[in-house]
């Protein structure tokens, strides 16, 4: 663990509460700005863009921070990543597929 | 700073080729694994979107500011989860206690509100003004179609049709409550183990700070089921409403 990261980390390599505290704000103002935008008439088509990304951006903070994937051995990202990619995929040739794109 | 972690903060050190505990590295595959299952899921429940010959619709049964409420107590859980295994590692078993029902307590509502979702879709009634009619969706068109010259002739100005969503209804119904109910049933497995590890903490020596393993499994699964519903809160509740998807 580097010396420049033990004030936001404990002795296990993982995040302080307060850390938690700070992205659990963070995930809540992302789901509130979510809600908002899909009131929002004027944003037209932008509207699936922006949910996903803000969607992609909570996942990533609970994987990363919640998970502590961020703090773990690559090996765990390496195998949780192979399977959201290989979902992807699933995901992406049916839609092809069905032509639901 | 990895390696160091992987091997000392569990107490459960054991030889292994990658240095790795073989229970978190089973975990990590069947969360891996799980992404596909889901995955497949909701690429199903989004091939057989607007395919449904006949509604209830999305639009006309998804209460976008009720689920938003549930979502919120769900990400909550994942944030006293985390505080949870922090508590222990700390050495407060107090703390992890506390941390540990509220948030068996959060998963339990937002299973409730699941329910009262599966319920009031189940049983849901359109209601239109046949006098006045407002912007109708295509459901409570039909409704007012084949209804509305009877209630008027009957000397009503309304009328109110039960057409509830089942699974059987039509192919939303069917998708929608097989992506819905199984991720319901990871939530409610994840609170039987929440539960479990709480009433173990008060046996001596099986939870402790060096032995955190098994809370730091459940609480991997505990997030899982978290970013699996941050996906579908967005693919299936706010896509689904939004009519250019």
């Amino acid at each position: 663990m580097s010396h420049e990261s033990t004030t936001e980390t404990v002795h296990t390599g993982h995040p302080t509460a307060g850390v938690y505290f700070k992205i659990a704000i963070i995930l809540c103002v992302l789901t509130a700005i979510e809600v908002g935008i899909f009131y929002l008439e004027d944003i037209g088509h932008w509207m699936i863009p922006i949910l996903t990304v803000l969607s992609l951006g909570k996942f990533a903070l609970v994987v990363m921070y919640y998970m502590h994937l961020k703090f773990d051995n690559k090996l765990f990202t390496i195998m949780f990543i192979a399977g959201l990619v290989l979902a992807a995929a699933v995901v992406s040739a049916l839609l092809f597929l069905f032509s639901a794109w | 700073m990895t390696q160091e972690h992987t091997s000392t903060i569990h107490g459960e050190h054991e030889e292994t080729s990658t240095g790795l505990n073989h229970r978190k590295m089973l975990m990590w595959a069947f969360l891996g694994s799980d992404c596909m299952f889901f995955g497949t899921l909701i690429a199903t429940y989004l091939v057989y979107k607007g395919k449904s010959l006949a509604g209830p619709m999305p639009v006309d049964v998804f209460d976008i500011p009720v689920t938003s409420v549930s979502t919120f107590v769900l990400l909550m859980s994942s944030m006293s989860m985390v505080l949870a295994y922090a508590a222990l590692t700390r050495g407060s078993m107090k703390g992890f206690r506390i941390w540990m029902a509220s948030t068996a307590i959060m998963g339990a509502t937002f299973v409730g509100f699941q329910v009262y979702e599966f319920s009031s879709f189940a049983n849901h009634h359109v209601h239109v003004d046949c006098v006045h009619p407002h912007e109708m969706t295509e459901l409570e068109q039909t409704v007012f179609d084949e209804d509305c010259e009877k209630a008027i002739a009957e000397g009503k100005d309304y009328v109110d049709k039960k057409i509830g969503l089942k699974p059987q209804t039509n192919l939303f119904g069917t998708t929608f409550y097989t992506l819905t109910g199984f991720h319901g049933a990871h939530v409610t497995l994840g609170i039987i183990w929440l539960l479990s590890l709480l009433l173990l903490s008060f046996k001596k020596g099986v939870i402790t700070p060096q032995k955190d393993l098994d809370v730091d499994l459940a609480a991997l699964y505990w997030h899982f089921v978290d970013i699996v519903w941050i996906v579908i809160f967005t693919v299936v509740y706010l896509f689904g409403v939004f009519p250019g998807f």
